[in-house]
């Protein structure tokens, strides 16, 4: 038997499993985006059947990175930029959980943006959730990587003077296997979205447009959305490269002109993930390396009579 | 000093096969009987640039690589002639030659292969050769290999001069040359052996010097190991199945051994794109399940600073190997130092606490590495394997009984499903993961894995209650900075319960002691027995335990003697302030033996710096004797 039972348990699962019952220190100012992010996450876990048990929430620090405090599930809450190593690692060892990892702007577009890069292009299976507020959040509102060119913040008083970084078409020649966006505005296409990105097999990157009223007044996440999947305006095939490339630059274009696009944007099903890549030429084990630990009868094999031979 | 051993020093190029040569002739040293010990210099450069192997070979135990050498194969270096620009670069096209006689022995013998090397070129070399009874023997082996098809055969025609020299019975290396090689080019290097060998046998006075090779036995099988194996090996025995790193000089060894080896185990090896990355993956595979390290040396351990925090604070099990190569910066890639104790000791914010081993000898690294893992994972804590470049690089011979060890998968402080189950949960049904009360009052709560039932807590590098949620409650924080600090002085008890860690050498009662840690442990053992046989009275302790720290056993070998020289090599005394801070005593009783040009210790620095610091400065116990830099190092 496994020693890790709670590993596809499947039983019916209620939003409110995902509930904590100490109540967390609050941490979020009220009216803040990520609580969108919260009940999207809840109602995808518990669409999808989820056990809190099964499910590792692994994030970065910042406001967004308080995700823990508010998910009842195994958590791993880890260091400014890091936590998608830790994911990567953690799914590794046991593929059989159900692993999310989430931060901010700065969290996962600055600090961690190599960890970003890596991981898209490793294809890991997994689901990284980005709460973009354009911001700074829990340091107190400082211009991140994706608040528009002149942007004014107390560390950039004359204005920003960069570009923003485009997450989407980064995403995409990173090499991330499934690219959406949505926002808190919206909770319905939020849930779905995470549904359909803890379900790829395959790095998951959900751009989450959230709201930070206490810092950034002016952020265009407050823009009514359009859903690019509702409307007709915008058809293409999110599963053709170019086609999804030029509609990521139309979106990121648009963003920073006032209109929000939200919806999937590049969704490729067939390339196999980093796990099966590193499965096929004999590089992982098929059995999920840690249940071996706990497996009394599995013979531990030693340096003495594997290697030492060629030192003799 | 004892002439009766053989000290053979093949130099050529980098790229020229000099590594792999050497190796496989220590082997069939140790196979025929002898100890050995070998010493790798090599340049920071890929190919070309001047190079050399030690072996230090004896009937006797070899700690070192001993004082200067007796046997010189000076092969040429074919890298410093570039044909297509014509050029050279600067004069090194001699070096293989004119570098290494300044430690050549009175006495010693000296193979070049005249087919690259012009002795004609060093000045005085006629005059240094007859003022120092060397025996000269200039051999074309660039044209021997060439009319055998294949140049880099030249270092196969040394290896048979040396033999026809030192009275080596060919049988060792043709054994060895038939295990290593490929049949396709076994038959030419065969052929290129025995020709070399009949050659300087029939031409030559064999017997014109006393050069040869001792004989001995050894009374069990032993294995030929570097610093680097032993470090895997004992990974690789305490269930270690997950590494992640990045390339860096000299840690570059161990992963790579580790990436080789692990697929074939089912483990799983990463190279990632940084070393945050490595240790955070490390953190990341621990924290699921799975018996995890990483490593780097001196930058790339810097980078890992945040990670090794947070591994404390979540107690999370994780083992870190640190390489040290001098610094600071990027320092001197290929150059053994121990600068970066501090650096391995105190980085990370706030209070943070590692275990760090520091082996002091192959075997040592072995068992330190099994003990740093069992460290690790029982008290939930990161701990480090701190060693360099020299310990990494060096083979010597250990008894292959010393990894006949039983494989120890075990997860350590873990609970099943039913353990978890029977134990605290909050009102959500957070498993209190980081509970006050713990089992053995050792500061160790017992962790639960995800995907397991019942389990869920939640690891932060912030304060937290015992379920995980954040805290900054000033009662809780005392309490869990309380019970992490408290795994320390059970892991105090633990060791010192210990035999395998800190070892003395010498007289008991000697009057004199040699404090060192690390590497040079051999060194000063070697120095310790000249030193008595030259009628001072001294003995050693080698500390492998920097954190934490042996307080008892090393309070009591200061108060045993009337002075300590404490040998390391760095420039400020890194090993010294750590003693005198741990032990809060003895200041005046402690001095030091430093030296930081790249090279390590020498026995002979060793007991030159004795008589400086203990004989001749009586006054001064706390002067630091520095070797200076020599030119061109
Ligand atoms: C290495 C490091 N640098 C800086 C910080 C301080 N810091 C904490 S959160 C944060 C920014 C968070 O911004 P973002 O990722 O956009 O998240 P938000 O708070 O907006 O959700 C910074 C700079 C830190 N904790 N660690
Ligand atoms: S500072 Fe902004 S991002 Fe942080 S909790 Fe408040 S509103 Fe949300």
């Amino acid at each position: 038997m496994s020693a890790f039972s709670a590993i596809g348990e499947g039983k019916e699962i209620d939003r409110n499993d995902y509930t904590p019952g100490l109540e967390p220190q609050a941490t979020w100012c009220p009216g803040c985006g990520d609580f969108g992010v919260l009940k999207a996450l809840k109602g995808a876990a518990a669409e999808l059947g989820k056990s809190p048990d099964e499910m590792l929430l692994v994030t970065g620090i910042g406001c967004s990175g308080k995700l823990n405090s508010y998910f009842e599930s195994y958590g791993f809450h880890t260091i400014h930029g890091r936590s998608l190593p830790v994911a990567r690692a953690a799914k590794l060892a046991n593929p059989g959980l159900q692993v999310v990892a989430a931060g901010g702007d700065g969290d996962g577009y600055g600090i961690g943006g190599n960890h970003f890069m890596h991981s898209a292009r490793e294809n890991h299976d997994m689901t990284y959730i980005v709460f973009n507020n354009e911001i700074f959040g829990l340091t107190k509102g400082q211009t991140s990587p994706t608040s528009p060119m002149g942007h004014k913040s107390k560390t950039q008083p004359h204005g920003s003077a960069k570009q923003p970084l485009r997450p989407l078409s980064l995403s995409l020649t990173s090499g991330a296997s499934y690219i959406a966006r949505t926002a808190a505005v919206n909770p319905n296409q939020a849930k779905d979205i995470i549904v359909e990105a803890m379900e790829h097999d395959g790095f998951s990157h959900v751009d989450f447009l959230t709201q930070c009223p206490t810092w950034n007044k002016d952020a265009r996440q407050y823009v009514p959305y359009v859903d690019i999947q509702d409307s007709e305006d915008y058809e293409f095939d999110n599963t053709d490269r170019r086609e999804a490339a030029e509609m990521m630059h139309e979106t990121e274009d648009a963003l920073h002109e006032g209109t929000v696009l939200t919806g999937r944007y590049y969704v490729d099903s067939d390339r196999p993930s980093y796990q099966q890549e590193k499965q096929q030429i004999g590089e992982m084990p098929e059995e999920p390396l840690a249940e071996r630990y706990f497996d009394d009868s599995y013979e531990w094999e030693r340096s003495y009579d594997n290697f030492l031979d060629k030192h003799k | 000093m004892t002439n009766d051993e053989l000290i053979w020093r093949i130099a050529g190029g980098s790229g020229d096969g000099i590594a792999s040569t050497s190796q496989n002739f220590a082997k069939a040293l140790m196979r025929s009987g002898l100890n050995v010990f070998t010493h790798r210099h090599y340049p920071s450069r890929i190919r070309g640039g001047h190079t050399y192997t030690e072996i230090r070979a004896s009937a006797d135990p070899v700690k070192s690589r001993g004082d200067g050498y007796n046997f010189l194969l000076a092969l040429g270096d074919s890298f410093a002639r570039n044909p297509q620009q014509n050029a050279y670069y600067g004069n090194e096209e001699i070096k293989p030659l004119s570098e290494n006689l300044d430690e050549l022995r009175e006495g010693g013998v000296i193979i070049y292969d005249s087919g690259l090397l012009d002795a004609s070129e060093i000045e005085d070399f006629d005059e240094r050769v007859e003022e120092n009874d060397w025996h000269v023997y200039d051999l074309d082996l660039r044209t021997m290999a060439r009319e055998h098809g294949r140049e880099v055969m030249r270092n196969t025609a040394g290896v048979g001069a040396t033999c026809a020299l030192a009275g080596i019975d060919l049988e060792w290396i043709e054994e060895l040359m038939t295990d290593a090689m490929p049949e396709k080019i076994l038959e030419p290097n065969l052929e290129i052996l025995h020709e070399a060998y009949e050659m300087v046998e029939s031409e030559y006075d064999v017997d014109a010097h006393d050069v040869k090779i001792p004989e001995g036995e050894h009374d069990e099988e032993q294995v030929l190991m570097s610093g680097s194996d032993a470090i895997a090996y004992g990974a690789i025995d305490e269930g270690c199945r997950f590494i992640a790193g990045y390339p860096m000089t000299p840690w570059t060894e161990v992963f790579t051994i580790m990436s080789q080896n692990l697929p074939e185990l089912g483990g799983i090896s990463e190279q990632v794109e940084d070393e945050i990355a490595a240790a955070a993956l490390a953190l990341g595979a621990s924290h699921a399940g799975v018996k995890a390290m990483s490593g780097s040396s001196g930058g790339g351990f810097a980078l890992m600073s945040e990670p090794l925090g947070l591994a404390e604070m979540t107690e999370t099990p994780v083992v870190l190997i640190e390489a040290m190569r001098a610094g600071p910066s990027t320092g001197m890639p290929t150059k053994p130092e121990q600068g970066d104790l501090e650096h391995v000791l105190y980085t990370s914010q706030g209070d943070s606490h590692r275990i760090v081993f520091a082996p002091g000898t192959v075997a040592e690294a072995y068992t330190q590495t099994r003990k740093a893992f069992q460290i690790a994972y029982e008290y939930q804590i990161p701990s480090i394997v701190l060693y360099d470049q020299k310990l990494g690089g060096e083979l010597v011979n250990v008894p292959a009984s010393h990894f006949d060890e039983e494989p120890n998968p075990s997860l350590g402080s873990t609970l099943t499903e039913a353990e978890i189950a029977d134990a605290p949960h909050d009102d959500s049904g957070k498993f209190s993961r980081f509970s006050y009360d713990t089992p053995e009052d050792n500061g160790v709560a017992p962790r639960s894995i995800p995907g397991q039932k019942g389990g869920r807590f939640l690891a932060t590098g912030n304060e937290h209650m015992p379920e995980g949620h954040i805290s900054e409650d000033p009662e809780n924080r005392v309490f869990q900075m309380n019970k992490r600090m408290r795994k320390l002085e059970a892991i105090r008890e633990e060791l010192d319960g210990e035999v395998v860690n800190n070892s003395e050498y010498g007289e008991e009662d000697a009057q004199y002691g040699f404090l060192t840690f690390g590497s040079q442990q051999g060194t000063v053992e070697e120095a310790v027995d000249r030193l008595n046989e030259d009628g001072h009275s001294v003995k050693m302790l080698g500390v492998s335990e920097m954190a934490p720290y042996p307080v008892e056993q090393v309070s009591e070998f200061i108060e045993s003697v009337d002075e300590v020289l404490v040998v390391e090599m760095n420039a400020s005394a890194q090993f010294r302030g750590l003693t005198q801070k741990e032990v809060g005593r003895y200041g005046d009783k402690l001095s030091s033996l430093l030296k930081y040009n790249g090279n390590p210790f020498e026995p002979q620095d060793i007991v030159e710096g004795f008589e400086v610091n203990i004989v001749e400065n009586d006054d001064h116990p706390h002067t630091r004797t520095k070797y200076v830099p020599a030119a061109g190092d």
